[in-house]
């Protein structure tokens, strides 16, 4: 579905990727873990159009789509949960949801309550700006925006991050119950142990590279990964 | 003459020719109003004054101007017919007055985004296009020269009598012009498609982009709405006062201060921001020493600094100030 070869970006004069590689199948939840500032965040906003790659491609439902700029992705199916939740914090819940489905047209009633059916909190509050929403609220409420564009690839950036775990929990769950419904999803996490348990597969990454990749099973196991998980440098690197 | 003197004449004055006042007040506000809406609109998106946007006024006033010159040469407009004229005008000077927005969008300010410039280099590059269009203007017009449009209205044309003021129909027509003008531009922010995307990319415009708004697209929108406010609100302007090259500069530092005294980013605090300026200068007139008449302008920026001292986010403006 998405096929990322050689991939580097760059800041500037700072390469923060130096070519990456990896792919995400139909169906899927692939994780990409890795301590901070290791190049995951970047790499999501590559696939998403927002920092275009200076070489390398991006292949998506056989498309090339390496220099598609950002604000039309969307209408390709692909959605992206920005790090730190980003929801508009002067408009309500419900204003949110509908710059979700910004590039849609027709009317949003349905898909809006099928968004409440699965986030019930986000009823309650549909009238709060998003300012006020509480961290957790507010994660939910970036997935449920994001679902609002039907998307078929789902682009997840940090959802952990910040949250109680109990909260942790139910948005893992949540994006469980979204693949299951037919959307693949790729899920940028530090929490390798909580991601790994839900995902297929995983990827690795270290100083701009990805380092390597596995089925979640087999990494979950690998001491490479215990030691990325424990932020500890891998051994040979 | 003692001071208290002075104030009590001031009242005096006030007192008699109140609705005199007010329709002035109402008149000068009405125009500030238009203009200011263009510097919070753009200010949202783009988190930069757009110090260009008085002489986007400027040039739809001018275009008004002819306009009506040329089809009125030395007569003077009647009837429906001007109202027809009022409407053209209007027209006109929206049309031009987006022009010239987009024009300064593209050549001032887009290639600068592109560049990741920093702010200072936008204020540089505003301040430049707004000279340059002075400067044009003024080769063409002359400098310092006031151009009057045609005679729409019979000079001084009272349309009614209101408590033994005269009430002019250029008052009238200008207020309820900018009404009409201010409160389509609040449904359209507020509630078309077109508008949830110029707020989006006033509260964050990355995100935005992420649920399909195209940034460039929305700016360029963004800069028409602001263009084509200031420049109706030129026309209006010139019909009463003519216009001039360097018009801009005056017009434009009162309809800025209007747009920061409301809360900068907020449509309509600056509308109210705009009102509030055109009153309080009219009813300061009568306090101004020596019938010098430079003294509102003194008051109007006390009241704007003391408005910043209490509420330094202006009159509705939110605590980022960031929403359109």
């Amino acid at each position: 579905m998405l096929t990322v070869t050689d991939a580097v970006v760059r800041y500037g004069t700072i390469e923060a990727l130096h070519g990456i590689s990896f792919d995400v199948q139909q169906g899927e939840i692939v994780a990409l873990l890795g301590a901070n500032g290791a190049g995951k965040s970047t790499t999501l906003r590559m696939v998403s159009g927002l920092h275009a790659p200076a070489s390398g491609s991006i292949i998506y439902e056989g498309r090339d789509i390496t220099k598609v700029k950002a604000h039309e992705f969307v209408s390709m199916g692909i959605s992206h949960v920005p790090e730190g939740r980003r929801v508009f914090p002067q408009m309500t819940v419900e204003e949110n949801l509908e710059m979700g489905a910004f590039r849609r047209s027709g009317p949003l009633r349905d898909d809006i309550e099928e968004i409440y059916v699965q986030f019930p909190i986000l009823k309650e509050r549909r009238k709060q700006p998003g300012v006020n929403l509480s961290g957790g609220e507010q994660q939910m409420l970036a997935i449920g925006r994001a679902l609002m564009s039907k998307p078929r690839l789902l682009l997840l950036d940090e959802p952990s991050m910040g949250l109680a775990p109990m909260i942790v929990e139910t948005i893992f769950s949540i994006i469980g119950q979204i693949r299951d419904a037919g959307t693949t999803v790729f899920v940028v996490e530090q929490n390798a142990t909580q991601a790994l348990r839900l995902a297929d597969r995983g990827y690795v990454m270290e100083n701009g590279r990805i380092v390597f990749g596995d089925t979640a099973k087999n990494l979950l196991t690998d001491p490479r990964v215990r030691a990325v998980y424990l932020g500890e440098s891998v051994e040979g690197e | 003459m003692g001071f208290e003197h002075f104030w009590l004449s001031g009242f005096d004055q006030i007192h008699t020719a109140f609705w005199t006042y007010l329709a002035v007040g109402l008149q000068n506000g009405a125009v500030y109003a238009m203009i200011a809406v263009g510097y919070t609109l753009v200010y949202g998106v783009l988190g930069l004054i757009n110090f260009a946007h008085g002489e986007v006024f400027m040039c739809g006033g001018f275009a008004g101007v002819f306009l009506t010159r040329d089809i009125l040469g030395d007569r003077t407009g009647t009837g429906w017919g001007s109202v027809a004229l009022v409407l053209a005008g209007i027209a006109i000077g929206a049309l031009v007055s987006a022009l010239v927005a987009i024009g300064v969008e593209q050549a001032a300010y887009r290639p600068l985004r592109r560049r990741h410039a920093p702010k200072l280099a936008f204020l540089i590059s505003a301040i430049g296009a707004s000279y340059f269009l002075q400067t044009l203007a003024g080769k063409e017009f002359g400098y310092g020269v006031n151009i009057f449009p045609g005679q729409v209205f019979e000079p001084g044309q009272v349309m009614f009598t209101l408590f033994g003021t005269t009430i002019h129909t250029i008052t009238v027509v200008s207020i309820i012009a900018a009404i009409v003008m201010l409160v389509v531009a609040d449904r359209i922010v507020r509630a078309t498609r077109l508008g949830r995307g110029i707020r989006a990319v006033s509260q964050d415009a990355e995100t935005s982009s992420l649920m399909g708004v195209n940034i460039d697209r929305t700016i360029t929108i963004t800069f028409i709405l602001g263009g084509a406010l200031a420049g109706a609100a030129g026309f209006l302007y010139s019909l009463q006062s003519g216009m001039v090259q360097n018009a801009g500069t005056e017009i434009g530092i009162y309809a800025f201060t209007a747009a920061v005294l409301g809360g900068i980013g907020n449509l309509r605090g600056a509308a109210l921001g705009g009102l509030f300026i055109g009153l309080f200068g009219s009813f300061s007139v009568p306090f101004a020493f020596e019938g010098n008449v430079q003294w509102t302008e003194i008051y109007t920026f006390l009241i704007l600094v003391l408005v910043l001292i209490i509420r330094p986010t202006g009159i509705l403006g939110e605590r980022s100030g960031r929403t359109a």
